[in-house]
């Protein structure tokens, strides 16, 4: 056994991100050569993408039942994409999807899978796999016996980089697998927000925003950014935002360029899901705000009037450069 | 219909029919809860690095866990039936499974951890498929869609691939036609919400939206100490302690802490000042604008 296979989700002819981190990554690793895997409509157009990234070889099942996501079909299909193609290593994005079918696949295969990993390395034939725990509390170092080794990444952790690579080439594995019975029927499509756990740059608000409304000012602060909003878990609870805004251990632990806490007090836990963010900004009217601790940098002060004054300030930086 | 054999099953558990009911649909559900120290924990490892410090750690039940049981309680009292709750650990789970009883769970499954060394996730889904084995007529299987402690979101997906019922994790909202044996769940993806239909049985993991879990009652704690929590072992479920660990794939081999944080630097005084000399810092020192 030896190269590794990527899982790519795609849609529409377009990779999810973390698919492509997943490539670099397995060029990176150097452990022979790299197979792609994706499904459904638009699956041969990724191609030229994964190629310029070093990918050999991309196959492809566009057709049905793979044209809709299903946890029990895909699984299949991976299983016996890796039966065919043999590899040492097997990479998801630990995405929703990457989340439901890597750990199905594990149960099929009887293969062990390191779920959420940030850190990856080659060790001769081996990988060294670091992990976070507790939200990212503390980080497990973990080994797969066995092959294959199946491995999901976190995204925005690992670096793509540009290459110049020629198309993969395409080929349609021959896969059986039975009529699916988990079947996705629809997917709805939020605005044009972007997701937090993938988002470079991220705007949350706090208990000190006050009341739903001022989240206005962190939308006209995000726009500038192009940044994710996001929340502590106090307002979500309160629904001044959806559940869907609560980053933190029982939120969304994210992984940013970087984090403008504004009116967060820094509770343990919201603190745990940022702690991988790269830069972390803090603005809040209590110089004794636990958020101070980890921030790198910080403004005390209202944020009622911070928050315009910084969004203006951006406004001209970004218009100037 | 249950397709079996397709995913190397181990330990099927038969799908109850609805002519075994006679019309009725009453509806068995298990819930796999676990124990976990609570997020408010400050975490810290062994003097080796070898393990986390659980010294001191006040040890809850797994808040997705409460979802899980909630929508497991509702799913009960609209159709009848029973809620039994699964779990596998050391004696302290013991409290967690009661809590979860006096959320409103009728009874429990408890697989000490005894004669088990490590096991990895594939161990764990294996101890618990085999202790859902021993019963049958299982219509739902409800789990967390992760645990706090190592937020792998594995349990769920492999003990679905294990049974080879289908799945749906992440779920957001759910409903369930009992009679017709179908399920619609609304799954929470990045930026999106999917609609996912299925057969019964099948594995559901409760993501935090799902609904409100109730807090249990003073009555309800003192029912819940008189409820039937039935000790088991992996060497009852048949299973090999010796096998296990031989078949564990995902070796731990240490902790570490994040490294810390720099120093922070903190501004003062006008917004305005404080706003323009934070943009250069963000463009000339951190460069990330």
């Amino acid at each position: 056994m030896s190269g590794i296979l990527v899982v790519l989700e795609q849609f529409e002819g377009r990779v999810r991100r973390v698919g492509l981190e997943a490539c670099a990554t397995a060029v990176r690793l150097r452990h022979g050569s790299v197979s792609a895997l994706a499904f459904g409509a638009g699956a041969d157009a990724v191609a030229e993408a994964v190629g310029a990234l070093g990918v050999e070889q991309l196959l492809v099942l566009p057709d049905a039942p793979f044209d809709r996501y299903s946890s029990d079909a895909f699984a299949h299909a991976v299983a016996e994409v890796v039966r065919q193609v043999e590899p040492s290593l097997v990479l998801f994005g630990a995405t929703a999807f990457g989340k439901d079918l890597a750990p199905r696949v594990s149960g099929l295969l009887k293969a062990g899978l390191a779920s959420d990993v940030t850190g990856i390395e080659s060790d001769g034939d081996d990988v060294a796999i670091v992990r976070p725990v507790y939200a990212g509390k503390a980080f497990q170092r973990v080994r797969i016996v066995g092959t294959p080794k199946l491995v999901s990444l976190r995204p925005n952790v690992q670096p793509v980089g540009v290459g110049e690579g020629p198309a993969a080439l395409v080929s349609r594995p021959a896969v059986e697998v039975g009529a699916p019975r988990a079947v996705v029927t629809g997917t709805e499509r939020n605005d044009e927000t972007v997701e937090l756990t993938e988002a470079s740059r991220i705007v949350s608000g706090g208990r000190g925003m006050k009341a739903s409304e001022n989240f206005r000012l962190l939308d006209r602060l995000a726009a500038v950014l192009g940044a994710a909003v996001g929340s502590s878990r106090p307002v979500a609870d309160e629904g001044w935002v959806p559940h869907s805004y609560h980053v933190g251990q029982t939120g969304k632990v994210v992984s940013p360029d970087l984090y403008v806490a504004v009116g967060i007090s820094g509770a343990i836990q919201h603190v745990a899901g940022i702690s991988n963010s790269k830069c972390i900004v803090a603005i809040n009217n209590d110089p004794d705000a636990p958020i101070f601790k980890v921030a790198n940098y910080g403004i005390v002060g209202d944020l009622f009037q911070v928050v315009p004054a910084l969004t203006a300030a951006l406004k001209a930086h970004l218009d100037a450069s | 219909m249950h397709r079996a054999g397709c995913d190397g099953t181990v330990g099927v558990v038969a799908p109850r029919t609805k002519e075994a009911r006679e019309g009725l649909a009453a509806m068995k559900i298990a819930v796999l809860v676990k124990q976990v120290p609570d997020t408010a924990t400050h975490i810290q490892l062994a003097a080796d690095g070898s393990a986390i410090n659980t010294a001191g750690i006040k040890w809850v039940l797994n808040p997705y866990d409460e979802f899980a049981i909630e929508e497991a309680l509702k799913l009960r009292d609209q159709h009848t039936g029973e809620v039994v709750l699964v779990s596998f650990g050391p004696a302290r789970v013991e409290e967690a499974i009661r809590q979860g009883l006096a959320m409103g769970a009728d009874r429990a499954i408890w697989v000490s951890d005894d004669g088990v060394a490590d096991v990895d996730y594939l161990g764990r889904a294996q101890i618990l498929v085999a202790a859902l084995s021993q019963e049958a007529d299982w219509d739902l299987v409800l789990v967390g869609k992760q645990a706090v402690d190592d937020d792998a979101a594995q349990t769920g997906p492999l003990v679905a691939a294990l049974l080879d019922w289908p799945q749906a994790m992440v779920v957001l909202g759910l409903t369930v036609d009992a009679v017709g044996r179908r399920i619609t769940a609304t799954r929470e993806l990045e930026g999106a919400t999917q609609t996912v239909e299925l057969p019964m049985p099948a594995v559901l993991g409760a993501q935090r939206g799902l609904n409100v879990p109730r807090y249990p009652t003073l009555p309800n704690i003192m029912k819940a100490k008189r409820k039937e929590v039935r000790q088991t072992s992996a060497a009852a479920l048949g299973l090999d302690a010796a096998e296990l660990a031989a078949d564990c794939r995902v070796v731990v081999e240490g902790y570490q802490l994040p490294p810390p944080r720099p120093e922070p630097k903190v501004l003062t005084g006008d917004p305005a000042e404080a706003a323009a000399t934070l943009v250069k810092l963000l463009h000339s020192e951190a460069q990330i604008i």
